[in-house]
């Protein structure tokens, strides 16, 4: 069984955003990046199926050179070797070529990429690639069970979930639930040290065309402070909320 | 050449979204001079739509539809698109939007802008605004393919009326076994509850409740409100609720008009999740919490001491409104 985990280098949820350039650009100064949450929850359910069914895992980003942290921290975690596309992820469908390129040469059975990155928030590229490559694609993918070449999964679906079955090879669009939490691996010394060793391996790009451009950021304006009420005037409250707020 | 949405329904009636998506679709449309196709799958009755001004409507009622495929929906949506030749396509933000969009921008070559909020910036070239950095920031994304395609975040626009004469019409798209690659075993939902998707107002409870056994004045408050119930992620950690309540950043998005956090100190994580919420009110006994920075009306006090007797007030607000 051939996993492979895309991996978005995001910013740390605590991070300040700003923008730099007249706003057209966001602005790393200072900013701690790390493994795309919803990417993390992925990597370790594949690192369960590498414990237990034997799998071997590659982690692939679309960026430039300074999101090889990142992999390297996937494979502390204990991916076995990783894949770097030498790009600037600036459109979904671009990154989306070039994992579909990575995916046709490496011959995966199962791709796994968060439902969505927390920085850009796109939440297209699974869906992009499974369009691609004609793969079966489950999206708000809660739970993964390989057996042989069939797939059991559930989706989450909006109130409540759905058990689907399909056949691999698959895409996976990855949430919480995959794994949970307190599942999630911290890279230990003796990861750290044999994700050093482990293969890295550089790819350029394919030629794709860009069908969209983040020209401009923004940040939204200032919020006006909280109304504080006192516990003892409900009233005011409901009040509010009916004729300032209008809400109820 | 006119613009196409996907009016999403469900067990024959439309949601919600597919009258904020027509609303919206309208006033584009106006702007561009054009008018609004909606493409429906088993959706009933669709004479409704002529309220929000969608001005033809492509019929598709199949029994291999009757189920949802994200392949076979994304692949209806297309052929409605070629059929009308259309050059933008909205889709709303639910679950099955999400997941059938990049199917359909492949399909037609088109660029897509999920999470888009408010009016397009510019028509020309084309940009719209979209939330990003978990709604800490907004972008500002041209997109330059002939065929757009919008995702319309849920709650940023709004629904309004705009009677149109709607024609209708049966559409009958190919469907192909391929479509259906991915085959539904079970559906699991929720009845009789608002699901926090759904939800107008949503009623939160953090760690401050103290046990799952105080939650039944979080329950009673969401159902005077008409609510969805929801927690922090402590919360669904511990296991006081199902996960499927938590909200936040690895947990559900909240857009709602109203979010009433009680204990809730406010993790930078929980406010991610919540903050394209409308009107946000707190109710937390630490004045230092950090949820009254982001929330619109706070109440410092005890929830034991402050729930319940909102609980009673709303009730008679409820009688006399």
């Amino acid at each position: 069984m051939k996993i492979l985990v895309c991996i978005s280098h995001v910013p740390d949820t605590t991070s300040k955003i700003n923008f730099t350039n007249e706003d057209s650009q966001f602005d790393t100064n200072g900013v701690q990046f790390v493994i795309n949450p919803n990417d993390e929850f992925g990597l370790t359910r594949a690192i369960w199926f590498q414990e237990q069914q034997g799998a071997t895992i590659t982690v692939v980003n679309v960026g430039e050179a300074e999101t090889e942290p990142t992999l390297r921290k996937a494979l502390a975690i204990g991916a076995n070797d990783a894949i770097r596309v030498n790009a600037n992820p600036t459109d979904s469908f671009f990154v989306a070529k070039q994992l579909a390129e990575v995916i046709k040469n490496g011959g995966y059975d199962i791709v796994i990429a968060g439902k969505e990155s927390l920085d850009y928030n796109g939440g297209m590229v699974p869906g992009m690639i499974a369009g691609i490559l004609g793969y079966n694609f489950i999206n708000c993918c809660t739970d993964l069970i390989i057996d042989g070449s069939n797939v059991k999964a559930n989706r989450e679906i909006d109130g409540g979930r759905e058990t689907v079955s399909t056949t691999l090879p698959i895409i996976i669009g990855g949430q919480k639930g995959l794994v949970e939490e307190k599942d999630l691996r911290i890279p230990n010394m003796r990861g750290i040290m044999t994700a050093r060793a482990k293969t890295l391996t550089v790819v350029e790009p394919v030629e794709a065309s860009v069908n969209t451009k983040a020209v401009k950021f923004e940040k939204p304006a200032p919020k006006s402070a909280v109304k504080l009420i006192a516990a003892d005037n409900l009233d005011e409250l409901i009040n509010l909320l009916h004729n300032e707020a209008k809400v109820i | 050449m006119s613009i196409l949405i996907y009016a999403e329904s469900a067990e024959g009636k439309f949601r919600k979204v597919a009258f904020e998506l027509a609303s919206y679709a309208k006033k584009v449309a106006e702007s561009l001079g054009t008018t609004v196709t909606a493409v429906t799958i088993n959706a009933g009755d669709t004479s409704e739509l002529s309220k929000y001004g969608v001005d033809k409507v492509l019929k598709v009622t199949n029994d291999k539809l009757s189920g949802f495929s994200a392949k076979a929906y994304a692949d209806v949506i297309k052929q409605a698109a070629q059929k009308e030749s259309a050059k933008l396509i909205l889709l709303s933000s639910t679950t099955d939007s999400i997941y059938l969009a990049p199917l359909v921008a492949v399909s037609l070559e088109a660029g897509f802008a999920s999470n888009v909020v408010g009016l397009p910036v510019s028509t020309s070239p084309f940009q719209v605004r979209r939330s990003a950095f978990s709604n800490k920031a907004f972008n500002i994304t041209e997109i330059s393919s002939d065929v757009k395609i919008i995702g319309l975040a849920k709650n940023s626009y709004g629904i309004f009326e705009n009677t149109s004469n709607l024609a209708e019409e049966d559409f009958n798209p190919t469907i192909g076994d391929n479509d259906f690659g991915i085959k539904v075993a079970s559906v699991e939902k929720v009845s009789g509850k608002v699901s926090i998707a759904d939800a107008d107002i949503v009623v939160s409870g953090g760690r401050g409740l103290k046990g799952p056994e105080n939650w039944g004045m979080i329950e009673e408050l969401a159902e005077v409100l008409g609510a969805a119930t929801a927690c922090s992620k402590p919360v669904s950690d511990l296991d006081w609720r199902p996960h499927s309540e938590h909200v936040g950043q690895t947990g559900k998005p909240v857009a709602a008009n109203l979010y009433i956090a009680v204990g809730i100190s406010g993790a930078i994580q929980h406010i991610a999740g919540i903050n394209s919420s409308k009107v946000k009110v707190v109710i937390n006994s630490d004045p230092e919490a950090p949820f009254f920075k982001v929330a619109d009306y706070g109440i410092v006090g005890d929830a034991f001491d402050v729930v319940p007797r909102l609980i009673e007030k709303l009730k008679l607000f409820k009688e006399q409104n």
